[in-house]
């Protein structure tokens, strides 16, 4: 068994490579590990186990990126993969990774802050007509309003920025 | 599927659903404890068929794309709660959701009300997503609790969801209610359209109580100091008066539904019922 180990922990970490190079079908600028949904990499026997928390209940790219993740481990050699869903804990923005913030900045969409403060915030009222500030992902402004809570995905609202009048997609923190 | 007609069934065929043109239901017996996550994915699942029928229609295109982001959450809610109980009966999500007949839904009656499509004002469907996303996030809160992990997975989700769809109607109710004469008129109008269902949210009968004794969820009336802590101060900002609560009450929980229901179904399902098994 000991001499085993090493042999699984470098296909883990392969397995783990791997994921980094898998996008997310409707965010194209960020791989699965930097929106933080796999949870683990687990080796069973000959196959490989990739847990993965959904991002919203109704997702519609739920089901694609399941078969982006196989695809890409049986690909790389690393299979049979097969990809099992962990609900709880729910996912978070907060998951999200330093280096994927940065890419979807660089991408155009204004990440989320973090969800604690968001909570604080909505505490104090239930009703919400302005959303709090949300700095321009191309000239960095925070003079910026948001134009529809909802957009082009579950996890996206549109914005504009006043100082560039550039319009702007935000990734909602939840 | 063969384009040509099949000669009239007789009565000893007409039960084959190979010499139909539809499909047959499934046979329906859920367990009271069954009977209570129907209800709540039921709720989640016609109340975003309703929802959805606003997509191309909403007065604008910010809406539009709000209400169906809403149902979308919804329908996810609905397959998360129908797929788990499906197991327990042996049922996948599209059998429980497509091929059960009317008197197996057991979603609230306010829900099922006519949206959109027979002309309903949109007053009618903030009113409607107001008071229901309000009942849901109580509800999914104290899910969150669940002796059934599943289930306390599914709310743990659907919980932070619902707050935003609470914001978001909570928004619409305020404006138009504090808003124009004619849309304070128009809200005012929904809002006693829609009072006299509220009601059937918080009755409690034995398959509430079945649900709470066996630590799944709370019984609903429990959650009503929950929702009049969310509903009261935003009518009261909209300048609305929450109507008086009358005798009648709806019965859609337990199977009964309105008139409306059947159409709902016969659109909702026609697909699956005129192309047996079909998949995307």
């Amino acid at each position: 068994m000991t001499a085993r180990e090493p042999v699984s922990a470098a296909r883990v970490t392969r397995a783990w490579e791997v994921l980094h190079g898998v996008l997310d079908p409707e965010v194209p600028a960020i791989s699965v590990t930097d929106l933080g949904i796999v949870r683990d990499v687990i080796e069973h026997g000959d196959g490989l186990e990739v847990v993965v928390t959904p991002t919203y209940s109704g997702c519609p790219a739920t089901e694609v990126i399941e078969q982006a993740i196989t695809d890409a481990v049986n690909a790389a050699g690393l299979g049979p993969a097969r990809v099992t869903q962990r609900r709880a804990p729910a996912w978070t923005t907060d998951w999200i990774t330093p280096e994927g913030r940065e890419k979807l900045r660089a991408y155009g969409i204004a990440p989320p802050g973090s969800c604690a403060s968001e909570a604080a915030a909505s505490n104090v009222q239930p009703i919400r007509l302005m959303a709090r500030d949300v700095a321009c992902p191309r000239c960095g402004s925070a003079q910026t309003e948001r134009l529809s809570a909802f957009g082009s995905t579950a996890c996206k609202a549109l914005y504009r920025c006043i100082a560039c009048r550039e319009p702007f997609e935000h990734f909602k923190p939840i | 599927m063969s384009t040509t007609f099949a000669p009239l069934p007789t009565t000893a065929s007409v039960s084959n659903a190979a010499a139909s043109t539809t499909t047959e239901s499934i046979v329906f017996a859920p367990t009271p404890t069954q009977q209570y996550l129907v209800r709540i994915g039921d709720t989640c699942l016609v109340h975003a068929q309703r929802l959805a029928e606003w997509s191309g229609h909403a007065p604008i295109l910010e809406e539009d794309i709000a209400l169906t982001n809403l149902a979308l959450d919804l329908v996810g809610q609905a397959r998360a709660l129908l797929t788990h109980v499906g197991r327990q009966m042996g049922y996948d999500e599209d059998q429980l959701a497509f091929l059960r007949n009317e008197r197996d839904f057991l979603n609230f009656t306010l829900v099922e009300l006519p949206g959109r499509k027979a002309g309903r004002d949109f007053a009618d469907a903030i009113v409607r997503n107001f008071l229901l996303s309000a009942w849901m996030n109580v509800l999914w809160a104290e899910l969150e609790k669940s002796s059934d992990a599943e289930i306390a997975a599914i709310a743990g989700k659907a919980v932070k969801e619902s707050c935003y769809h609470v914001a978001h109607a909570a928004d619409w109710v305020v404006r138009l209610g504090d808003g124009s004469e004619e849309s304070t008129r128009r809200m005012r109008q929904a809002l006693a359209r829609l009072w006299p269902y509220v009601a059937e949210l918080f009755e409690t009968d034995g398959v509430d109580a079945a649900a709470a004794e066996a630590g799944l969820g709370p019984m609903r009336m429990s959650l009503k100091a929950g929702w009049d802590a969310i509903v009261a101060p935003v009518f009261a900002q909209a300048a609305l008066e929450i109507p008086a609560t009358g005798a009648f009450r709806s019965t859609g929980s337990r199977g009964v539904h309105s008139e409306h229901m059947g159409y709902l179904l016969a659109e909702m399902q026609v697909l699956q019922r005129s192309f047996p098994g079909g998949v995307w």
